[in-house]
């Protein structure tokens, strides 16, 4: 398995010895040059996923999608892109300046730093430390201060309307996201994703390990995850037929276009820790005894299984937001609340015991 | 709703949430019904019972089954139809109407068909065409019989 720490300390003991940096001058470049491959990334990642949910919500509704712009539409989203770039920035009358201009760049920061979180490849991990899905919950949840702001600064009804339905909903699923993390810390006994990905790679992935309680799990993740991110049958927040656009509604230019960032990358995040914490993150898929096919699998990189694996749970996403009709606040609430809220503390349970009697593989 | 036991609930909703989920399966992989439509004009068919514009059939004598009677003409809302006919005189010395020239206004035609529900002979029907812009409105205006046709003869 490729191990990604042999680059980083070649390009440390460069920067050092051929280039004659000081310990803390080569950090710095080290975090620059990290900081503008993790932007760029993010870029990257929010063109493909806007191109790929255009694509995919087409498929599900029997039509064909971007096709005009370029080869199948493969330049359709750049262009938005740059449509975006080019558009003003309206600055209204009546509403509080610095709390508008702000909120978006809470949104952008927190998905970029949640974003950072996710461990590439073996040794490619930025963000990583020995409470690292507790870092990730606390950051991710800075993402709901900024939709909060956004629809209070906009004085306006509607927007304000939207940022409630968003906040009550984030708040209340960002119980469900901890506790089936918490339940599979319990499996892996460790908060650190370099470690929970490295102990998956040595023990095979968690979702197998875990078995009943991991699928259960998984299952949750995947819907308290899209409520997460404001999407699909729980985008009631945007709510274009009743609210305009929700708490972006005052929004043009880029400042508009970091909620769209953050909306998809927020998506990719969500989709990254699936694959994190239930399918293994990096890790290959091994199958016991089949030596042969171990070692080919092993041989491909494992950022292309990081990215792969993300982009199935990404695909799943987009499977139950195009498939399932919108749901209203108190159905989502009681959704939250009577249902997914008991079974993931009896899930909870059922894993803490399974762990206990050491009925895992 | 009617009444559901907690559990039974969750059962039933998982139950109708998959079914959604394979219907959504089932149509990403069948052949999308998008049409290409500047690309695909020369293979592109409409359905059958598209109303593109009225025509009047005709067969390959240069026949067709309209004999004058105007009816279409009265039924049009719009007055979109003016049928011209004339009488003549038949060999055997008995008088009979015939159609000399059946003209159409596409530009105030509305597509509703009483025209050719009207018809009692069937001698009119719209076909598939679309591609139906012109520069000039003069040119929606159209002659339906051909040069030198005449009512097919019954048999």
């Amino acid at each position: 398995m490729f191990n990604f720490t042999t680059i980083t300390n070649w390009l440390h003991s460069f920067l050092t010895t051929t280039c004659g940096f000081a310990e803390w001058g080569a950090i710095l470049t080290e975090s620059v040059l990290v900081a503008l491959v993790i932007i760029t990334l993010y870029a990257v990642f929010a063109i493909a996923l806007i191109y790929m949910e255009r694509k995919v919500c087409a498929f599900f509704q029997c039509r064909l999608g971007p096709m005009r712009v370029g080869k199948w539409g493969l330049l359709q989203v750049f262009s938005d892109v740059f449509k975006m770039l080019t558009k003003e920035i309206i600055s209204m009358r009546q509403t509080d300046q610095f709390l508008h201009n702000l909120a978006p760049f809470l949104v952008v920061m927190a998905s970029m730093i949640t974003f950072a979180c996710l461990p590439w490849n073996q040794g490619a991990h930025i963000i990583d430390f020995n409470v690292g899905v507790f870092f990730f919950l606390a950051i991710s949840s800075i993402g709901v201060v900024g939709i909060l702001l956004a629809g209070w600064s906009s004085n306006n009804k509607f927007s304000l309307i939207g940022a409630m339905r968003s906040g009550a909903q984030i708040i209340s699923y960002e119980l469900s996201i901890g506790l089936t993390m918490l339940a599979m810390i319990c499996l892996t006994g460790t908060m650190s994703f370099s470690e929970i990905c490295n102990d998956q790679y040595v023990n095979g992935w968690n979702i197998v390990r875990g078995h009943v309680p991991a699928v259960i799990a998984f299952i949750i993740y995947l819907v308290a995850g899209n409520a997460e991110c404001n999407r699909g049958p729980f985008d009631l927040p945007e709510c274009e037929s009743e609210l305009t656009a929700g708490y972006h509604t005052e929004y043009s230019g880029m400042h508009f276009g970091y909620y769209y960032l953050a909306e998809y990358l927020n998506l990719f995040i969500c989709a990254g820790m699936a694959s994190t914490i239930f399918l293994g993150g990096w890790a290959p898929l091994q199958i016991a005894g089949l030596d042969g096919f171990n070692a080919v699998m092993a041989f491909i990189p494992g950022a292309v299984w990081f990215v792969g694996k993300a982009f199935f749970v990404v695909f799943l996403l987009m499977w139950l937001r195009w498939t399932f009709p919108r749901l209203r606040i108190d159905q989502i609430l009681s959704l939250e609340w009577k249902y997914l809220i008991p079974f993931t503390m009896v899930n909870l349970v059922l894993m803490a015991l399974c762990v206990a009697m050491g009925w895992t593989f | 709703m009617e009444d559901k036991t907690y559990i039974g609930g969750i059962a039933s909703g998982i139950k109708s949430l998959a079914t959604g989920l394979k219907t959504t399966m089932r149509e990403f992989f069948t052949p999308k019904i998008t049409e290409q439509y500047p690309e695909n004009r020369q293979t592109n068919q409409m359905f059958e019972r598209f109303r593109g514009s009225l025509t009047m059939p005709h067969n390959e004598a240069n026949e067709h089954k309209c004999i004058g009677c105007g009816l279409c003409q009265m039924a049009c809302p719009n007055g979109s139809i003016k049928v011209s006919s004339e009488m003549y005189e038949t060999e055997d010395g008995k008088k009979k109407k015939r159609l000399v020239k059946y003209e159409y206004d596409l530009g105030s035609c509305m597509f509703c068909q009483l025209c050719t529900n009207a018809c009692p002979h069937g001698a009119i029907a719209f076909d598939q065409s679309y591609e139906n812009a012109v520069f000039n409105r003069a040119k929606l205006v159209k002659q339906l019989n051909r040069e030198g046709s005449k009512v097919a003869e019954k048999k």
